[in-house]
């Protein structure tokens, strides 16, 4: 049977009182039934009703203004007037392929004929939108939190009720919607520096150098607008990798900082070696003022976990030239790889001694959006700060002022994060249980992905050591390559353009994150549920027999 | 407000929606928003803001202002005003290209200067007229502007109504005055509009920006691009922490309009401010189980500011020294300082008078209240904002302890 309309009935034709409402299904043999609902379902789904065929018009009547409203007068706010570094801003990741990737599942929605039911969107790491499950523990405590009634329901255990407890007593008037300290509320910076401690064997840290922030993109935003000044010659200049994560480059292009690009090996794993980042910093020097180093570990794009050595390496190398370190480490716990650690900037920093402990300047960033929470949503997000000089630091300090605080509800996530359940807790073997099934579920997925794509003609996919991306490098043949360029598209982007038409698969083109000349990749997130993954590494691997046999 | 926070808790950990624990209309709300956010708050948002909160936006902006259409396509939801304001700005600046881009900004208001700094923008202040009620005169705006054009390339203009610290509704002839102005001396106008909730004067009445400008037609209507700015921060909501907000772009060059999603697409928002949002603006229908408890707690924050208010006079105006203008809306107080001259000498010795004022006040009855200097007063007058957004025995203590220090302090600087 299918709903077919609500009713009411009203008796009292004086008074205009409801004195009866109902759902209407129609029955498969033909004929009605009435199920009756109570008045105030019927008045809510009268007023949604409404508000819907409201919300048409007034979309319909504006457009209609917007085409003829615009007069003979000029506007003081046009492309030429406003700010041109947001014009110069590109953020591949949610970019022309995203706008596509909508368009069409408007289109599917409209009834419009495809040859696939569905937009799988393997573009960003979005784990809950690829059907990746909360955690239990974690959702408990923030619902306390945003309704704190619900710790007299002793349907949530204890441990759950004793964090939301601390949170709130934290929080102005024991409420997560108050406004907290612009670094974030205390008792939560204490709780990440003693999390930064243990996971660090017992290397001290200071929550006084610890700033919550929105996502750990706030917090890299906020240190590149410390670091870029100067004039031409004098332009501040930071180093990324390259494949990079667009964040940065974004930010650069916007604050008009000088882009340095370092290319890591795509034949060694995408391996790090100081002679490149020598290379990069030699010639940047000719024409900017190289302050900063950026690596990204485990590595997105590229998935790679940097070795002990390496990243000794980096620290030596930004000591002798004197580089602030910026070390984005989001998916430290996205890590697969038989053989493959996380090792924390900090951590290798403070082991290697006081000749590089005390003088190294080292940014290290983390975040509630990855690793095996995956909430996106709520935009947690945490730096810590190392040797930064304390008039500098003072300035930071004012500088985060500017925008009050970051979203209470994501400090609060981030505190349960950094203090999870322990053994002998009531919450701690579910905890544990889910916590071990997320990770293990996205490890078998980076195999799987690796294996599959290795076995694809024309694709070389290095192994996918940790967060939550493959990169491969895929082979496009001269005749796409022209085809594009003519077209003034990246070859890459074309190849996306024409899987996403396809397939309904949307992936991100290598050319958004940065690639050795003459070479062309795409990034695919393994967080699709399994068999979904599946059936989107079969089509991709069909689609680029067909690609190359058109393009032959 | 119990049925935001019950439709966020049951979003938050849907367990909630199939228990019998929270009322039926939290959890039709709650399974209904949950649909359209794609089964999780621990989503990303999409870019401008999910789009279902966008509508929500766009209904409430229709019906608040009675007909005067909205488009959901111009809606962008923010962290909140400040976060909406900082985005603007960053729109205008033109990185260190001279003159700089200048904004006129009221005061007294919020410091301003640090966020418009932060953005390479300059601050160009106008003065409202602390001796009727805060307005804003026309004059004073022209004279700013004129003095900024030495100095600055002046694009738009900031207002706050209602106004904040200094409670003050606009009227709709003041209103037109202000939009005539803009149209005339070509300023984009954002008007933050975010204590429109609760109106504390009798007989006051908020209008927004857009239906004023709507309904004087054109040449007005079509041509001033008109920034307004809204959250679920203040109000009876009060929801600062959860950061929900929203902006709504007037007559904007489309292709600006398109830019402008591109920048707000580098950082998230997070998806439990915009369901604080999104009850806020579709709130509860008689009838529903939650409506009356709903009405209730809107009446007792109303009728509690009100209170506020009333004892607040009562006990300042009967102080020497202190006077104060009608409040009519907004969060705080403002009163005026009448220092006398031994304490203003004193006071410069090492710091303005009313910061000294305050810092004695801190110091001897540990209340924290804020100088007038630090919201861009100009020497000369002498004032101090006070929250009034506090229970009534919270403002009971406050009035009591700000009376006594203040005898007090008028006695020892005699």
């Amino acid at each position: 049977m299918w709903f077919w309309g609500v009713s009411a009935v009203i008796f009292d034709k004086g008074s205009r009182t409801i004195n009866d409402a109902c759902l209407i299904y129609c029955l498969p043999g033909g004929g009605v039934e009435l199920n009756p609902i109570p008045i105030s379902l019927y008045l809510y789904i009268l007023c949604y009703t409404i508000s819907l065929q409201q919300r048409g018009t007034s979309a319909a009547n504006m457009s209609q203004k917007e085409v003829n409203g615009s007069s003979h007068r000029g506007k003081v706010l046009t492309l030429e007037t406003m700010n041109q570094n947001v014009r110069q801003v590109e953020y591949a990741v949610r970019g022309p392929m995203v706008l596509r990737a909508v368009q069409i599942e408007e289109e599917l929605k409209k009834g419009v004929k495809k040859p696939f039911t569905e937009v799988i969107k393997a573009n960003v790491g979005d784990a809950h939108a690829m059907g990746q499950k909360p955690i239990t523990f974690i959702r408990q405590v923030l619902a306390l939190c945003a309704y704190p009634a619900l710790l007299e329901d002793d349907k949530f255990p204890e441990d759950a009720k004793l964090r939301a407890r601390r949170i709130l007593d934290g929080c102005g008037g024991q409420s997560i919607g108050a406004y907290s300290a612009s670094q974030g509320i205390e008792c939560i910076r204490k709780d990440v520096a003693s999390y930064i401690e243990k996971r660090d064997g017992g290397i001290p840290s200071n929550h006084e150098n610890i700033y919550l922030s929105t996502g750990a993109s706030d917090a890299i935003v906020t240190m590149l607008k410390l670091l870029i000044c100067g004039e031409g010659r004098t332009r501040t200049g930071v180093m990324i990798s390259i494949p990079q994560y667009p964040l940065y480059s974004a930010a650069l292009t916007e604050l008009q900082g000088v882009q340095i690009n370092y290319y890591l090996d795509e034949d060694k794993c995408w391996g790090l070696d100081v002679g490149e980042l020598r290379r990069s910093l030699t010639a940047a020097r000719e024409h900017c003022n190289p302050r900063a180093l950026c690596i990204i570990n485990p590595g997105n794009p590229t998935g790679q976990v940097q070795s002990r050595q390496c990243i000794e390496d980096v620290i030596r190398f930004a000591k002798e030239e004197g580089l602030l370190l910026m070390a984005d480490e989001v998916y430290q716990d996205n890590v697969y790889a038989e053989g493959c650690v996380f090792h924390s900037f900090k951590k290798v920093l403070f082991e290697m001694g006081p000749e590089f402990s005390s003088v190294v300047e080292l940014v290290s960033f983390h975040s509630t959006s990855k690793c095996y929470m995956g909430e996106c949503g709520f935009r947690g997000g945490y730096m810590e700060v190392v040797n930064l000089d304390p008039e500098v630091k003072a300035q930071l300090t004012k500088l985060v002022s500017v925008r009050l605080c970051s979203p209470v509800s994501g400090q609060a996530l981030m505190d349960v994060v950094v203090n999870p359940p322990q053994p002998g807790e009531p919450s701690y073997a579910t905890f544990t249980k889910e916590r071990a099934a997320v990770l293990a579920d996205l490890a078998e997925k980076a195999k799987l992905t690796e294996e599959s794509f290795n076995n694809v003609p024309g694709f070389h996919c290095n192994p996918v050591q940790g967060a939550m991306y493959t990169f491969p490098r895929i082979t496009i043949p001269q005749k796409a390559i022209d085809q594009a360029k003519a077209a003034g598209q990246a070859p890459d982007q074309m190849y996306c353009m024409k899987l996403l038409e396809t397939t309904g698969i949307c992936l991100v083109p290598g050319s958004g994150f940065g690639q050795r000349e003459g070479t062309f990749h795409f990034r695919m997130t393994i967080l699709p549920p399994k068999e979904k993954l599946k059936y989107v590494l079969e089509k991709i691997a069909e689609f680029n027999a067909q690609f190359l046999q058109d393009y032959s | 407000m119990s049925f935001s926070r019950q439709v966020i808790a049951s979003c938050i950990y849907p367990e909630l929606i199939d228990s019998d624990k929270m009322p039926l209309d939290v959890r039709e709300r709650a399974k209904t928003l949950l649909e359209c956010i794609g089964g999780s708050v621990g989503c990303y948002s999409d870019t401008i803001g999910i789009p279902i909160m966008r509508d929500s936006v766009s209904d409430f902006l229709t019906r608040r202002d009675e007909g005067v259409p909205s488009a959901s396509g111009n809606i962008f939801i923010t962290h909140g005003s400040d976060h909406g304001f900082g985005l603007l700005l960053t729109m205008l600046v033109r990185g260190d290209r001279s003159p700089l881009v200048g904004v006129l900004t009221p005061v007294p208001s919020q410091d301003f200067g640090n966020a418009l700094v932060a953005s390479g923008a300059t601050a160009v202040p106008y003065y409202l007229d602390g001796q009727q009620g805060w307005r804003l005169h026309t004059e004073e705006l022209q004279r700013a502007l004129r003095s900024a054009r030495e100095v600055c390339d002046p694009i738009a203009l900031y207002v706050i109504n209602p106004g904040d610290p200094t409670g003050h509704v606009q009227s709709r002839e003041s209103m037109e005055e202000i939009i005539r102005f803009v149209y005339e001396e070509k300023l984009l106008l954002f008007a933050n509009e975010d204590h429109q909730d609760i109106l504390i004067g009798e007989g006051c009445m908020f209008i927004s920006y857009k239906k004023v400008l709507a309904e004087m037609g054109s040449p007005f209507s079509d041509a001033v691009e008109l920034a307004s700015i809204h959250s679920a921060s203040k109000g009876f909501m009060g929801e600062g922490g959860l950061h929900g907000g929203y902006l709504e772009l007037v007559n904007f060059d489309p292709s600006v309009q398109i830019e402008f999603d591109r920048l707000i697409s580098l950082l998230g928002l997070p998806i439990i401010g915009q369901l604080a949002l999104e009850v806020m603006l579709n709130p509860l229908q008689p009838g529903e189980p939650s409506y009356e408890q709903y009405q209730e707690e809107i009446q007792h924050i109303r009728e509690t500011l009100v209170h506020n208010v009333t004892r607040a006079f009562e006990v300042l105006d009967s102080l020497p020294g202190i006077s104060c203008e009608p409040i009519n809306g907004g969060a705080s107080m403002f009163p005026r300082l009448h220092l006398p001259h031994i304490a203003i000498h004193q006071a410069k010795e090492e710091k303005l008078p009313d910061f000294f004022y305050c810092s004695r006040l801190l110091e001897q009855t540990g209340l924290c209240v804020c100088p007038g200097s630090d919201l861009g007063l100009p020497e000369g007058t002498y004032h101090i904002r006070l929250c009034i957004m506090t229970s009534v025995d919270t403002m009971e203590e406050v009035l009591r302890r700000l009376g006594k220090f203040h005898k007090q302090f008028m006695k020892d600087f005699s």
